[in-house]
């Protein structure tokens, strides 16, 4: 399967989607100007994975800033994960955050609420 | 002779104006088109003055969230009179200042008048949640939202409410019965 790697910039997160590798990341901070666009190859790569996925699932989110347009279809991304889950897959979800910064912590509780997935919270220290 | 008075007149207005953003500790105003390339310039422009006055880490992001938001706001909902549809930017005045205890961010644009009384509603309806309230409004909207064709994800407002844990400060001026202008005060505190 195609490896997705995009370098992150001030605006745009660093994903990177490798099934062979077992990895699937998305981090640093997200206010693309077409969001839509941006994360549709993210979206596409999803359902071309879920025909053959890996024993183990496990994506890993560590973003430092997103705006509440990517906050949607980061949903869409965590829709994706619970349809895989939902088939009988083994899936988790990573949600790392700043330890001193409350939001994006309450930003996972929000996504773990909504989303019926495995949900793991981890805080990291920035220092 | 008149070019003179002209001219003093002018000086007179920019020496008046720096006064009064100086008094209302207006660090930067813009009016105009905001763009993608704008609200980034910004955002860094705010985000380095922050962090070399050594602003606290959570004030810095809700700062750096709630100008997005608004920003945002101005360049997907801001109604053109003057200019020809095929623009895609929406256009508006946009301030941020500093005070003892708080920072202000503030956008003010045209909007068609009929869109008043929806916009207010949904205002008044954010300024009457609480934090839980918030939480389950956002959530719900989230589900429920789709992507405007403009990217909007209609979370903008209730986002700055939760964020920055205050009301959200709004006028309405009406200009005539097709324009009205719209003011929105964020405020994030210091503390």
């Amino acid at each position: 399967m195609q490896v997705i790697k995009i370098k992150g910039s001030d605006d745009t997160p660093t994903i990177i989607l490798d099934a062979e590798n077992n990895i699937m990341e998305i981090s640093g901070r997200s206010l693309p100007e077409d969001v839509a666009s941006f994360y549709e190859p993210v979206l596409e790569w999803l359902d071309e994975y879920a025909q053959s996925p890996n024993e183990k699932t496990v994506m890993d989110f560590k973003l430092v800033y997103f705006n509440t347009a990517s906050s949607k279809l980061l949903l869409d991304i965590l829709l994706k994960l619970e349809d895989l889950s939902d088939e009988g897959n083994d899936v988790l979800v990573r949600w790392h955050y700043p330890d001193d910064d409350e939001d994006m912590e309450e930003a996972g509780e929000e996504y773990a609420d909504i989303v019926d997935v495995p949900f793991e919270q981890i805080s990291y220290s920035l220092d | 002779m008149a070019e003179n008075v002209n001219r003093h007149n002018f000086l007179d207005f920019v020496y008046d104006f720096y006064l009064k953003m100086k008094s209302k500790d207006v660090n930067l105003v813009y009016e105009g088109e905001i763009t993608h390339q704008i609200t980034k310039a910004f955002t860094s422009l705010t985000e380095s003055k922050m962090l070399r006055e050594e602003e606290p880490n959570t004030v810095q992001k809700k700062v750096f969230h709630v100008m997005v938001e608004c920003l945002q706001n101005i360049s997907k909902h801001a109604s053109q009179p003057e200019i020809a549809t095929d623009e895609k930017e929406g256009k508006g005045i946009f301030m941020i200042s500093k005070g003892e205890s708080e920072y202000l961010v503030t956008t003010g644009n045209t909007i068609p008048t009929e869109k008043i009384d929806g916009l207010r509603f949904m205002l008044e309806n954010i300024n009457s949640l609480d934090k839980e309230g918030l939480k389950k409004l956002y959530k719900q909207q989230i589900r429920e939202g789709r992507l405007s064709e403009k990217g909007g994800a209609g979370l903008g407002f209730i986002d700055i409410a939760k964020k920055t844990g205050r009301p959200l400060e709004y006028h309405f001026l009406t200009l005539d019965k097709d324009e009205s202008f719209f003011v929105l005060t964020s405020s994030i505190s210091r503390k």
